[in-house]
């Protein structure tokens, strides 16, 4: 459903070609992390605090090091002193200081000839530890009384007096927000929490790194961002950048929390200190979600102000998230922006508390923070709805956010297509089947800002006239495959004569990672500009040999032809025959795209959801499942649907069970698949997808990412879907069974 | 002179005015501009800022151009996943 005045009729964009890495992923021959094994390679194991809270006094490794196939064991101590701001968080989330901060914390590692003998010397590595008192939960930790996780870790918007674990505040809106309140004919309030969940990627963190005594080393590793690898662990080992070349492997998902180092420092320590030997670590799923960055855990109090008829007056958020043991990691800036982002509404206040507790380093997940907000205030919303008995679709047409509108964080908007989903949402079926007993059905918005980001591309002609594209960034969601489109449609070749390759750090300028859903909104529109480079070239080469002005030169169809008869008559000149004799016209022809980006399009969506929900045990079911969402202009279409179906699989997940479970010691309870419960394909119904295209401005094709939003409605979607089928509204994710029923039980006594 | 919108938790170090206007032609020159008529600021640019210039979201873009018409707004530093 294209809605734009951009140029249409494309013959490559839109369409479903073959995936480029299908053949080697179906064969088993693509090469994930783990998959990488060089010549006398070293085989790692870290040792990982037991303890949410710890001194650390004495950390014993002789009887490690006098084990046969040991042959390096570090610590903190043989990482640099010095660091400051982020750079001293990663060393300290690499490998801990004096005090380990949660449980799963390295604390010292291992590296041996073979991996048996590398996790039998880390269990001989004694570490005595004084055991500390620790916090887990949000609200507990937000405690003026709260054990404190790290001392002075308030920052300068903290206000003297404040509870000691919060590290920084903020605040911020538009309008007089009392005024609007007074003027509404509701108002209701409510707190809402969602526990931490992690983000669940199939594939664990695993590289293998080599680093000499010269301070020159090498890192294979599963990544969304290699750039990233290099000056972090350069940063936390106190090398050069540039001695660092890192390659990037094929990734089994990262969702955000591959945008940041965990373990490789580790990797690249052992083997300086074992010579230069290359050492391979693979983490457990154990370790993985144990120590790598799940999303923040909140505890968040939302007020709207409401009219009978559904106009929204005025709205206020406090949200408290914590992030972790480490400063920096709590998303609340970003949930607080989210908040209302869907809604005009003319007085807004939002204000929010980052929060430290005894967790793991938390990451970027999907829209990170935006999910959560997305629960609160669409949560509120629906309740409101059901109050005053008003059509939740209805309502976010009344008061959706359209071009023009203020946003809730300040600015204007531009083009954007948050109505254009409700108005799908409420045309399809799925929202006019009829439910039965024990049915209800929920309805849901969500926002992601997305992001541009530094960028660099290059293009190359080969001899034959095909096209290879160097990227900087990994393919995790279909990047080569729309970048090999819009590639072929800029040139007018097929799509079959473009190669596109993620290539090392050495090959290009400084790529961010793919996040922000930025990967084929950032690199397509800097491929654009490269390969108009090469355009501009072949046409000035054919030129040359018609003896005309380069000006009088255009490019269609992959060829170069006179601009006009004026121009004179010549038959076009192919890229192919261009490229044939390329080295004789004037060497080589390549382009090449260096940017800081913007014009990433606001992204918006509209999921439908209906459950039923057995009130025997208190089970939800998902029935069927509607994911509506801009896209600005689908490349890939099939790429597009498959991230709005990725992106509803993960929410339906936090939504119904997916959390961090603690013990009172501080430990994590549920390590491992079995028990930290992602949804399987026999959880899920297809999830039907309906694509809306409202160009971004921004983007040459008019591309919006699609990969964040998706994951923001199902929270709030599904838990209003289960109130509906209930009647018990449950403010607090997962709705798993025995919540449910408990809430059931208690609807019922009144 | 460009007109910038302030997030209201600065209010406290630009004399309780939400809206200042400074002289500038990029966002590099107004953040710079910003800091020197109100050395309150310079932590919280410091830590990263996220502008946003006529609708459009720009981060870490100091070369990003702003002019009298422009409807520029900051905010905190946005990460995404």
């Amino acid at each position: 459903m294209p809605k734009d005045e951009l140029k249409a009729g494309y013959k490559l964009i839109g369409t479903r070609p073959n995936r480029p890495d299908g053949l080697d992923k179906v064969t088993g021959r693509a090469r994930y992390g783990a998959d990488f094994s060089v010549p006398n390679m070293l085989w790692a194991a870290v040792v990982r605090s037991p303890h949410a809270h710890a001194k650390i006094l004495k950390i014993d490794a002789s009887k490690a090091l006098a084990l046969p196939g040991v042959k390096a064991v570090v610590t903190r101590a043989d990482l640099p002193t010095g660091l400051s701001g982020e750079d001293l968080n990663l060393q300290d989330n690499t490998l801990a200081g004096d005090v380990a901060l949660y449980d799963g914390h390295a604390v010292a590692a291992v590296a041996a000839t073979s991996a048996l003998i590398a996790q039998d010397a880390a269990r001989l590595i004694e570490v005595e530890y004084e055991v500390l008192p620790h916090v887990i939960d949000v609200d507990d930790a937000m405690r003026m009384d709260a054990p404190v996780v790290q001392e002075g870790a308030a920052d300068h918007t903290v206000p003297e007096g404040s509870p000691p674990n919060v590290a920084r505040c903020l605040d911020f809106g538009h309008g007089d927000v009392e005024a609007g309140f007074a003027e509404a004919d509701l108002v209701m309030e409510n707190t809402y929490r969602t526990e931490a969940t992690h983000q669940g990627y199939i594939e664990p963190h695993a590289c293998v790194g080599q680093l000499g005594e010269d301070g020159k080393g090498e890192m294979w590793v599963c990544t969304q961002g290699h750039w990233y690898i290099r000056r972090m662990s350069a940063a936390v080992l106190g090398i050069e950048a540039a001695q660092l070349r890192v390659t990037p492997s094929e990734i089994g998902g990262g969702f955000g929390g591959k945008t940041t180092i965990f373990s490789e420092p580790i990797a690249l320590a052992l083997s300086r200190k074992a010579g230069g030997r290359p050492v391979k670590l693979v983490m457990s799923r154990a370790e993985v979600l144990r120590a790598t960055g799940p999303t923040a855990s909140a505890s968040m109090d939302v007020k709207i102000g409401m009219k009978k008829d559904g106009t929204m007056t005025a709205a206020s958020a406090v949200f408290r998230m914590q992030g972790g043991a480490f400063v920096g990691m709590s998303p609340v800036g970003e949930a607080l922006s989210c908040a209302f982002a869907c809604y005009n509404i003319p007085a807004i206040h939002h204000e929010g508390y980052e929060v430290l507790a005894n967790r793991p380093k938390a990451a970027a997940y999907r829209a990170p923070g935006s999910p959560m907000a997305a629960f609160a205030v669409e949560s509120l919303v629906d309740e409101m709805c059901r109050a005053l008995g008003l059509d939740p679709i209805e309502v976010r047409l009344k008061n959706g956010a359209r071009e023009g509108t203020k946003a809730s964080y300040g600015p204007k908007y531009k083009q954007i297509g948050l109505v254009e989903t409700l108005e799908a949402a409420r045309a399809h079926p799925n929202y006019q089947v009829k439910l039965g007993p024990n049915q209800g059905r929920g309805v849901a918005s969500g926002f992601w800002f997305n992001h541009g980001g530094e960028t660099s591309v290059s293009v190359a002609l080969g001899e034959d006239g095909t096209v290879t594209v160097s990227i900087g960034t990994p393919d995790i969601g279909g990047l080569r495959a729309s970048v090999g489109l819009m590639t072929a449609e800029t040139y007018g070749i097929p799509y079959e004569d473009v190669r596109v390759n993620v290539v090392e750090t050495g090959a290009l300028g400084v790529n961010e990672p793919t996040h922000g859903s930025r990967a084929t909104f950032a690199n397509g529109k800097a491929l654009v500009e490269a390969a108009n480079q090469t355009i501009k070239e072949m046409c000035k080469r054919a030129a040359k040999k018609w003896g005309i002005e380069p000006e009088a030169v255009e490019w269609a169809d992959g060829a170069a032809r006179p601009a006009g008869d004026n121009a004179g008559k010549f038959p076009p000149m192919t890229i192919g025959e261009i490229a044939a004799g390329m080295g004789a016209s004037g060497g080589p022809i390549a382009g090449h795209h260096e940017v800081t980006m913007g014009g990433a399009g606001a992204s918006f969506g509209t999921h439908v959801v209906d459950v039923e929900v057995d009130p025997e045990t208190g089970r939800t079911t998902i029935l069927r499942y509607l994911v509506v969402q801009d896209a600005g202009r689908a490349i890939h279409p099939a790429y597009v649907e498959g991230q709005y179906q990725g992106g509803a699989a993960q929410g339906i997940g936090w939504a119904l069970n997916e959390e961090y479970v603690y013990g009172k010691d501080g430990r994590l309870q549920n390590p491992v698949f079995l028990d930290y419960r992602v949804p399987v394909a026999s959880d899920l119904p297809m999830i039907d997808t309906v694509i809306v295209e409202v160009p971004n401005p921004g983007h040459p094709y008019g591309v919006r990412g699609v990969g964040e939003t998706g994951i923001t409605p199902p929270l709030p979607a599904v838990a209003n879907a289960v109130a509906a089928a209930t009647g018990a509204r449950i403010r607090h994710l997962p709705l798993s069974p025995p919540k449910v029923l408990a809430a059931m039980k208690a609807s019922r006594d009144g | 002179m460009v007109e910038v919108n302030l997030w209201s938790g600065l209010r406290r170090f630009t004399d309780g005015a939400q809206v200042v206007t400074v002289e500038a032609s990029t966002v590099g020159e107004m953040l710079d501009a910003l800091v020197k008529a109100h050395p309150g600021l310079e932590p919280f640019f410091a830590d990263g800022v996220t502008v946003a210039i006529d609708g459009e979201v720009v981060t870490a873009q100091n070369d990003a151009p702003v002019t009298a018409e422009s409807e520029v707004f900051l905010m905190q530093r946005l990460k995404g996943g």
